[in-house]
């Protein structure tokens, strides 16, 4: 049993009157990829910014590698080997797709050339290479979410923070995202996914987190999380749940 | 291309080294100084306004640093304006770190009014201070000439060459920066600064190095105009009109491009000067009616600047997202 790489306990978020998260925990190992599901406004998102140091928040703990990292900036938190998507994509529109990537490779190498090279092996790597050239607001939706996910893989992270990479793709262009995934994983870099693409989720999973109404209510296996009675009447509602035997 | 551009940068270069032996009239020769003087304070502008899209609205406070540290060191302590001119660029560079400090966490227009309020802040400064010439200003004593002196009073052709290289500083400068790591981060901060964060960018640590750059190549040819000029005063060297026209020459140019300033103060001060000489004099200011028509006329119709008629710019097939609402 190695040290978790990712422990978060009692993690709380208030803005003002709201509570968006309230007593939040999990832990994560190297390689792992949890899946973070629940409906809308269930406070998936704000777990995602705490995390990535968007949000300080209001109480808990977040460490990585036993060292607490709540309440550092986006960038310091980038620096010690978090990066995460956008639910919306933020791409850089002025870039060419390698410009963007090489942005994200710079954090580790700051040499243009040695910048231009990472970027070049993390595009072949995501399959956007025939892309490198073209201005990025030029891409597809699918492609631009490819793009955010390759230029935060080029940062070099040990834990990647993926929100909703597959919300308004094609069936086949999910299942592409979940190979891209296993391959990401298999680079023995864990992964939080948020989604709300079930089919893309639930394969890949070794675990997933259920929230509603910014409280943890289930957590395990994908197999038990998709029988568990709290989560179906979380997502269903009381009274479309199937009689018990 | 890029064999075709650095042909035209040469040609350029030459052309302008060779322009004041040919075209040996004063007025011309001035003409020239002055769009060179522009130019320069265009591109340094450009570094934190166009690059890293933090448009500046105050900038004639560090051209009045650098003529007024100078001029300051050169009257009280005989010390030559060349080095002056250094000490205008560091004194310009602190005083972009101070006022970058609490501007920086304003965004968008806030950052814009933040940095005029800045310029105000320091005319009225200066035009209260006895020390510093109060609304008078300062009368350059005519000491030594030549170079050390900085001082050329038989021909305006040393200028004219100071000038030029100034610019030429500038502008390698900001190629420098372009081509370096700094030059992708302020672009990324410009499109996206939370997607550049959660990248690692420190969004004031890149936003205070462009300023610094751009304080201090604003402040070295505030010194040159205080040599060429050899009188200062707050209303010539601080007014918010002249911060205008530094960022409107960058921005009409091309703001974020590597040549559009230098296009920009071209055209700029090609129209100011031509309007003058051609409906200046009738004392109703018709010259500065038609120099603002036509500014108007470029900016609707070509709003990514002059250098846009060079550079085919394609436009993202996908209009940019609406700001996404972080809230759960």
């Amino acid at each position: 049993m190695t040290a978790p790489l990712l422990e978060v306990e009692g993690l709380t978020k208030r803005f003002g009157g709201l509570t968006a998260n309230e007593d939040v925990g999990f832990t994560m190992r190297e390689g792992e990829i949890l899946g973070l599901i629940g409906p809308n406004g269930a406070g998936k998102t704000t777990v995602f910014n705490s995390l990535a140091g968007f949000f300080p928040p209001t109480s808990g703990s977040i460490r990585l590698d036993g060292v607490p990292i709540a309440g550092l900036p986006p960038e310091a938190v980038a620096a010690r080997g978090v990066a995460r998507t956008f639910q919306i994509v933020r791409i850089f529109r002025s870039m060419t797709v390698l410009e963007n990537v090489m942005v994200g490779a710079m954090l580790r190498h700051r040499a243009v050339p040695k910048a231009a090279r990472v970027a070049r092996e993390t595009l072949a790597f995501t399959g956007l290479s025939r892309r490198q050239n073209d201005p990025a607001g030029q891409l597809t939706v699918a492609e631009q979410k490819r793009l955010e996910l390759t230029r935060a893989l080029a940062t070099g992270p040990r834990l990647l923070l993926l929100d909703e990479v597959m919300a308004g793709l094609t069936t086949s262009e999910v299942h592409e995202a979940v190979e891209l995934v296993k391959r990401i994983r298999d680079r023995g870099i864990a992964c939080v996914v948020v989604e709300h693409v079930m089919e893309g989720i639930m394969p890949i999973a070794d675990r997933m987190v259920v929230l509603e109404n910014g409280r943890k209510i289930a957590e395990g296996p994908p197999s038990a999380i998709s029988v568990d009675p709290v989560v179906l009447r979380a997502y269903l509602g009381e009274g479309y749940l199937a009689p018990g035997p | 291309m890029r064999r075709g551009s650095t042909a035209l940068a040469l040609g350029g270069l030459a052309a302008a080294l060779a322009f004041p032996l040919l075209a040996t009239r004063v007025t011309w020769q001035n003409t020239a100084i002055l769009m060179l003087m522009t130019a320069q304070l265009g591109v340094a502008w450009n570094i934190l306004g166009g690059y890293a899209g933090q448009v500046s609205l105050g900038h004639a406070a560090f051209f009045g640093a650098g003529a007024y540290v100078s001029t300051i060191l050169s009257m009280k302590l005989g010390i030559s304006p060349w080095l002056g001119m250094g000490a205008g660029a560091v004194c310009a560079a602190g005083l972009g770190v101070l006022v970058g400090t609490p501007c920086f966490r304003l965004k968008g227009h806030y950052f814009a009014m933040a940095t005029i309020a800045v310029g105000e802040i320091v005319q009225a400064v200066v035009n209260g201070s006895d020390a510093l010439g109060g609304a008078v200003g300062f009368t350059l004593p005519l000491g030594e000439t030549g170079f050390w002196g900085f001082v050329f009073n038989r021909s305006k052709l040393p200028y004219y060459y100071i000038a030029l290289g100034l610019l030429l500083l500038t502008v390698g400068v900001n190629w420098l920066v372009n081509r370096s790591h700094v030059g992708y981060y302020l672009r990324a901060i410009k499109d996206e600064p939370d997607a550049a964060r959660s990248l690692g960018v420190s969004l004031t640590r890149y936003k205070m190095i462009a300023m610094m750059l751009s304080a201090g190549l604003t402040a070295m040819g505030g010194t040159l105009y205080a040599q060429k000029e050899l009188f200062i005063d707050p209303n010539s060297m601080l007014s918010t009109s002249l911060s205008i026209k530094i960022a409107l020459v960058a921005i009409l140019g091309g703001a974020g491009t590597l040549w559009g300033p230098v296009l920009g103060a071209v055209v700029f001060t090609g129209i100011e000067e031509l309007t003058r000489v051609a409906f200046g004099g009738t004392g109703r200011g018709t010259d500065l009616v038609v120099h603002g028509a036509l500014l108007v006329l470029i900016a609707v119709y070509q709003p990514s600047g002059v250098m846009g008629l060079f550079t085919r710019r394609t436009p993202p097939a996908v209009p940019p997202p609406e700001p996404e609402a972080e809230f759960p």
